[in-house]
């Protein structure tokens, strides 16, 4: 596709420059023109009032989907126990299913996993659609997809929503190539368009600068990946029935070729960060291991988990698994106390749902401070102090 | 053994910057790289091609025609060929019509054994081009991998999956997307970057009608989704400075906080 402005018509009101997301398009003369960063990838199309964007896409025609129904989620096991991702797309599932007036089903996939059925039932699932097979013991890739695949094929649902986990992130996309379904990857929010009834995905890109919509006319099922820790798992009902609906799968032999020879399991340090209700992060400007005792002492009188930036990371100040980020945990506790962290739009990504954020820095202008509650500006090796001695004494 | 690596180039995004009136992005001067899981891929195979002996490497990307600037880097990195796949049509691919691009080249080039991929580009973030284009190759795959042995045309592999690690034994032909504890990338070379650098270095340029493709196929046009909206995210809250003395600001922040009922008595839980 070219996209190409008509010069006649522009008459230079400047929509298209805050649709574009590369800054494509500057004015000149009073006029909308293209430059090099143009990636013609047609996203300002829709801006414009004069429509005077014209690209040489013709219209598409979308297929009849009618026969598509229901929600469904892709129910993953952890260690003989289901991934709190699966409960949470659950409830995001009932969400959905209920815009759109349909059921909501979850796909497990495993060998002798119906003990988990009842817990799918509790956390919102009307239906589980249960395929049991040998080798489906253990997560390999093409077994899952095959017969991930033709479960879907017979039963034809609408939406399917896969936590996006390593194995989430390693099946959805050779499933959805496989039956020639759009994808999107890691969302963050989802709800269904009032009048087109179809599924607005909506994810961060360029390191969490920039939040897209993403939809899928044009293949059904719809298919998203979804981040874990972002939505919210209905209160569990033990005891509620469904509906199981058993499929028989064919995997043939030649899914089997790639073996796992062990699992290893990295030794738990015992942080999980994701579930912490108080975190204080530190990044560069706490400076050295004694400056994050000083954290440390923080984080004990609020009952505090303590993470940080990847420069503190990177520095030895913390472990990996105290990283917080696009590249480290994604953490949305009640309250994130920030100390000598600028801000970066990386390490944002990985805090910003946090219900109360209070942070240190000594420069007026960080970036932190900006999505900050609180703003305490000032060096932090003389706030963290009395912090911490208000807080012993209140 | 024929060896293929694809790679991105993408913005710098620590440079990156939002404009804070309009919420735009800033592109403007932003250095353009290629994507640092990439630059691991491309140095496990050139390690793996020296180690198996008779091997090619080759780059690949699909891109504008500056992201040429990406494959001459890959040849100053050791790769013996590089490919640039680009046309105006391909522009606004998503990653299924991206994935199907780069497997049509893949077999146009006469077909790989190994594939190697970064897990996933920092501009997108997607991690579904490797898988896809494995599925649409119909080869093995395993993502995430931090280790990569050659054992007698089989890869034996150990992959990060969150709480643990996996040790996989793959057959060949396979596709492997790669994280940066992986190995640790050489320079470029000066001498093969002067040779990359001339008019005969080894870049082959290919368009959608090279591939066979027809214009809808594509593109946008060939694309299962679309980006219907882009925003900035916007913080909602209202930032209130703190003034005062160390002590002071701590003690205003205390109240705030109790108010918030987010200190609990005694300030321990
Ligand atoms: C692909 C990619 C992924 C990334 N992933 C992550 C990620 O997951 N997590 C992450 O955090 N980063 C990540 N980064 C890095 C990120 O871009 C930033 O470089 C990093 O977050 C900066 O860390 P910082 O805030 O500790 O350091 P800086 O940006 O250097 O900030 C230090 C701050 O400390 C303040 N300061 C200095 N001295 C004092 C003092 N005495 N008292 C009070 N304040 C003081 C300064 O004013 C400054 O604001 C990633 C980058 C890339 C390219
Ligand atoms: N346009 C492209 N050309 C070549 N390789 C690509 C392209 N897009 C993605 N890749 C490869 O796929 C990996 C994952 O990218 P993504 O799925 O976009 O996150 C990257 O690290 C590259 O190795």
């Amino acid at each position: 596709m070219t996209i190409r402005i008509d010069q006649q018509s522009c008459d230079g009101c400047v929509r298209c420059l805050a649709a574009c997301p590369y800054g494509g398009i500057d004015i000149a003369d009073g006029k909308a023109v293209l430059n090099l960063r143009c990636t013609h990838c047609g996203t300002c199309l829709d801006a414009c009032p004069q429509g005077a964007i014209l690209s040489d896409a013709g219209t598409r025609r979308i297929p009849d989907f009618s026969e598509y129904r229901g929600v469904w989620v892709m129910a993953q096991q952890e260690a003989g126990g289901l991934h709190p991702v699966s409960l949470e797309l659950l409830g995001k599932a009932r969400e959905l299913a209920e815009h759109l007036g349909q059921d909501v089903s979850a796909l497990l996939l495993g060998d002798r996993v119906e003990p988990l059925v009842g817990a799918l039932f509790a956390a919102g699932a009307q239906q589980v659609h249960l395929v049991e097979h040998p080798a489906l013991a253990g997560y390999r890739t093409l077994p899952f997809s095959r017969a991930a695949a033709q479960v879907i094929q017979s039963q034809k649902p609408e939406i399917l929503l896969v936590g996006a986990t390593p194995m989430g992130r390693d099946l959805a996309p050779r499933l959805a190539r496989r039956l020639g379904l759009g994808l999107t990857a890691d969302c963050t929010g989802l709800e269904i368009d009032a009048q087109e009834r179809i599924l607005r995905q909506t994810r961060p890109a360029f390191g969490g600068n920039v939040m897209a919509t993403i939809v899928g006319r044009y293949s059904r099922p719809q298919v998203a990946t979804v981040r874990p820790g972002i939505m919210k798992p209905l209160p569990p009902e033990p005891g509620r029935q469904g509906r199981l609906l058993r499929h028989n799968v064919h995997i043939p032999s030649q899914d089997l070729r790639t073996t796992l020879l062990k699992t290893i399991q990295v030794p738990r340090s015992g942080v999980d960060l994701t579930s912490a209700r108080v975190i204080v992060a530190g990044g560069r400007g706490v400076g050295n291991m004694a400056g994050f005792a000083l954290l440390e002492e923080l984080a004990g009188v609020l009952g505090a988990e303590l993470g940080g930036t990847r420069v503190a990371y990177e520095s030895g100040w913390i472990p990996h698994e105290r990283q917080i980020g696009q590249t480290g945990v994604t953490v949305r506790p009640d309250l994130y106390v920030a100390v000598g962290l600028s801000g970066a739009i990386q390490h944002r990504a990985g805090m910003l749902d946090s219900r109360f954020i209070v942070a240190i820095n000594k420069d007026r202008a960080a970036p932190i401070f900006d999505v900050a509650d609180f703003a305490l500006v000032g060096d932090f090796s003389k706030i963290v102090p009395a912090v911490i001695s208000a807080a012993q004494e209140a | 053994m024929r060896i293929f690596v694809l790679v991105k180039q993408v913005p710098d995004s620590t440079e990156i910057k939002i404009d804070p009136r309009t919420g735009n992005l800033l592109r403007q001067g932003v250095a353009a790289i290629m994507n640092p899981e990439d630059r691991h891929a491309l140095q496990a195979a050139v390690e793996l091609a020296a180690q198996v002996g008779e091997s090619s490497v080759t780059v690949l990307t699909m891109g504008p025609p500056q992201a040429i600037d990406v494959l001459t880097e890959a040849l100053a990195c050791g790769a013996d060929k590089a490919v640039l796949l680009t046309d105006e049509l391909f522009a606004g691919a998503d990653t299924w019509s991206t994935s199907g691009v780069l497997a049509r080249a893949i077999q146009h080039l006469g077909g790989a054994h190994l594939v190697l991929a970064g897990r996933q580009a920092i501009d997108g973030d997607t991690a579904q081009i490797g898988p896809q284009v494995a599925e649409a190759l119909g080869m093995e795959q395993a993502t995430y991998v931090q280790e990569i042995e050659y054992l007698d045309g089989e890869l034996e592999v150990e992959r990060r999956m969150g709480e643990h690690l996996e040790r996989l034994c793959l057959p060949l032909p396979a596709l492997v997307t790669v994280v940066a504890e992986l190995n640790v990338p050489g320079h470029p070379r000066l001498d093969l970057l002067l040779l990359a650098c001339q008019d005969r270095a080894p870049i082959e340029i290919l368009n959608a009608a090279d591939l066979g493709f027809k214009a809808q196929e594509v593109g946008l046009a060939g694309s299962l989704t679309e980006v219907v909206e882009t925003f900035s995210p916007k913080s909602a809250r209202e930032t209130e400075f703190l003034e005062g003395s160390p002590a002071e600001m701590a003690a205003a922040l205390l109240g705030r906080l109790k108010a918030a009922k987010l200190l609990h008595k005694g300030g321990l839980e």
